[in-house]
């Protein structure tokens, strides 16, 4: 007898909290409401226009990457609700441990352009200095970051600090072991941190259903964390949510968790081919559940001036773009003394003779090419 | 000066850097109201408490990275690995994360993190209890490791280690936590000497290097070689990561002979790295190829079993009397 696998979307997937329908209808969320009952027309509109830059963030990126200016890119296209709902309830003293896809996150934290090019560009192994921004560089070992976000929590909590920290991770993630330790470590310390899932359906080729049999968040709940199940394409949902979960991490009594449902509309990296293992009705279906598109309906009914709005965010946009270009022509490369530069915090004879004998064999050719004049 | 044993020295140690700074804390299994299994943090959890003496969960990786979210934090942390072969659950942890952090963020981020681990073999235990890990973490970029071999560096290296702000990998000879030496608390360490190997016993024939267990062995060797006439240099290399070439280098251009030895096995190892390095920095003035007297490359064996892989006296002697031209050489190294 074989055995098979059922790779289709388990049933239930809609079975989470929503504020915000696909067609912008805006429905009562007793769970949810009371955390954003401060939001008006204004705050809708910027979050429409935040989701509306991280999209064009997204699209410029895999451009640069076509056009040879980035070594690779990683789209966040489709998860511009979860990651600009999640960004924007955070305060700035909250730390914040990414994965690599959280450029949208980033943008909310004010990195720069060229921060946060660099390291798709080749040019440097991370973007940005962490304490500038109160978040670390991007994680690319899966669910690694999760531990670091626990361990900073604990921090956090033996200083009696009100900050939270707040980890970014994917639904391929929760199958590390790193991440369920984070979650014991976390709950056992009540450590006040958030685990953000985006649940955006694929772990490169690998669908959710082969990380689990069940839904995410019910595994959280069996480590004892409070636990959020929400629309990851319902921006006032997500913030709502996150906006939670820091409450409750704020009182001391332990770790939250969110899994957002979202889906994750382009490519793994510009790397990959989802055409060979995903179908395009899928696809069809969460276009029909866009982030921004539900916003825009919604401020429609509370009539709100949309024409001003797109004109706003073309303008927002267009101005994002303008940076990146500008960031990645004057972008220098790095030097060669770099390859050595913090490894260690201080020096080291072994890598001191590398750096110096390999400075005098390039000196050797400009030697050469000077006497060959 | 105190007379202490090599695991009261270490606990002297993590008390006063403790006390000497309030964001040393210590995590680990069974630390807090066990002390640890070999006793090494015995009594600091009551002095210090529980936030600072950290019991955590059992899981490796998971101690190594909230660590490293503790240092990024702005603490101080000193990790306790229970045996050696259990720090392999943590090895992304240590390797792609605890190493990689500061050259990933610009030196912005400093993860001043100790591992200690207890190594090596010799105490008649089951698997997993007996492994010399280092040539795997001396291998890592953004990693040193440090190895005492007596009470007082014992106490003074873990002090060092602690207060640099490089992550440390601190390698504990567990078969010499019992042993006793003179101790002095007050010594202030010269800037940079954990990372400096040192002469313990002079000599001007033969350089013999050693490290963590058996610098006790090789200095007994020595003896025994002194009553055959052969006056053995013996180094306590102390840092295998960095090495302190210029130590070795002097030593080997005087001796024009070096053996090296170490528990773990010989293909890869640290002896071999040592050999090669020391062949192309002295390679005229030495009079015979560096031989290394090693454990097998084999698992660990059962303790039954572990005299013949431990590198003891004679087999060193036997590693001399080779590098002397006394002895054949082995299989394969016929030249």
């Amino acid at each position: 007898m074989s055995i098979t696998f059922d790779s289709s979307t388990p049933e239930g997937t809609e079975d989470y909290l929503q504020v915000l329908a696909p067609d912008g209808t805006r429905h009562p969320c007793p769970e949810l409401d009371h955390w954003v009952e401060d939001l008006g027309i204004q705050d809708l509109e910027n979050l429409y226009i935040d989701m509306a830059c991280i999209r064009r963030l997204d699209t410029e990126g895999t451009a640069l990457q076509r056009q040879g200016e980035l070594g690779l890119w990683a789209p966040l296209l489709g998860q511009e609700a979860a990651q600009i709902g999640s960004g924007r309830a955070l305060e700035h003293d909250d730390f914040i441990f990414p994965s690599y896809r959280e450029h949208g996150v980033a943008y909310c934290r004010g990195i720069d352009p060229h921060d946060l090019l660099r390291m798709w560009r080749g040019a440097a192994p991370s973007g940005w200095n962490p304490y500038e921004v109160n978040m670390a560089n991007q994680q690319i070992v899966i669910g690694a970051q999760t531990l670091h976000a626990a361990g900073y929590a604990m921090g956090l909590k033996f200083d009696g600090s009100n900050a939270a920290a707040i980890t970014y991770f994917g639904d391929g993630a929760t199958s590390q072991g790193d991440v369920s330790e984070a979650m014991v470590f976390a709950a056992s310390y009540q450590a006040p941190v958030v685990f953000f899932c985006q649940n955006n359906h694929w772990a490169i080729s690998e669908p959710v259903t082969r990380q689990t049999a069940g839904y995410i968040a019910d595994r959280a709940k069996g480590f004892g964390l409070a636990t959020w199940r929400v629309d990851g394409n319902d921006v006032i949902a997500v913030l709502a949510a996150t906006r939670a979960a820091l409450a409750h991490v704020r009182t001391g009594t332990g770790p939250a968790f969110i899994e957002a449902v979202t889906y994750r509309m382009g490519a793994h990296t510009t790397a990959d081919d989802p055409t060979r293992y995903r179908d395009a009705l899928e696809l069809e279906e969460w276009a029909a559940k866009d982030p921004l598109d539900r916003v825009a309906a919604h401020l429609d009914s509370l009539g709100a001036d949309l024409e001003a709005l797109k004109e706003r965010a073309q303008q927002a946009t267009d101005d994002m773009a303008a940076g990146l270009r500008e960031a990645i022509t004057t972008m220098p490369d790095p030097e060669v003394d770099d390859l050595f530069a913090h490894v260690y915090s201080h020096p080291h004879p072994w890598l001191e003779e590398q750096r110096e004998n390999y400075a005098n064999y390039l000196a050797g050719f400009a030697e050469n090419a000077e006497a060959s004049k | 000066m105190k007379t202490l044993t090599f695991s009261q020295a270490l606990n002297t140690s993590l008390r006063d850097s403790m006390e000497h700074d309030a964001k040393v804390v210590l995590m680990g299994e069974d630390i807090g109201k066990l002390g640890g299994v070999f006793r090494i943090t015995d009594g600091l959890q009551k002095d210090f408490g529980e936030h600072r003496v950290i019991d955590t969960p059992l899981a490796e990786s998971g101690i190594v990275g909230a660590a490293i979210g503790l240092a990024f934090r702005g603490y101080r942390p000193v990790v306790e690995i229970q045996f050696d072969g259990f720090v392999y659950p943590a090895f992304d942890q240590i390797v792609s994360q605890l190493a990689k952090m500061h050259f990933r963020s610009r030196g912005n981020v400093k993860l001043p993190v100790t591992i200690r681990i207890p190594f090596g073999g010799g105490i008649g235990s089951p698997e997993h209890h007996s492994e010399s890990p280092e040539a795997y973490f001396a291998h890592t970029a953004g990693l040193r490791v440090v190895s005492p071999s007596n009470p007082q560096d014992a106490y003074t290296m873990l002090a060092q280690a602690i207060a640099d702000d490089d992550p440390v990998i601190f390698l504990e000879p567990k078969r010499r936590y019992h042993v006793r030496g003179e101790v002095d608390t007050d010594l202030v360490p010269e800037p940079g000497s954990l990372y400096r190997a040192k002469v313990a016993r002079e000599g001007a024939d033969l350089t013999l290097i050693a490290y963590g267990p058996l610098v006790k062995t090789a200095l007994d060797a020595a003896d025994a070689a002194a009553e055959e006439g052969i006056d053995i240099e013996v180094i306590d290399l102390r840092s295998i990561e960095p090495v302190d070439f210029a130590t070795l280098s002097a030593s080997v251009r005087k001796t024009g002979r070096v053996v090296i030895t170490h528990e773990a096995g010989k293909f890869a190892g640290v002896g071999a790295e040592l050999a090669a390095s020391l062949t192309e920095r002295c390679f005229d003035h030495l009079d015979h190829a560096p031989v290394r007297v090693t454990g097998f490359d084999i698992p660990y064996p059962p303790a039954k079993l572990e005299n013949h892989h431990l590198p003891d006296l004679d087999r060193i002697l036997d590693g001399v009397d080779r590098a002397m031209r006394r002895n054949a050489p082995l299989l394969g190294e016929d030249g």
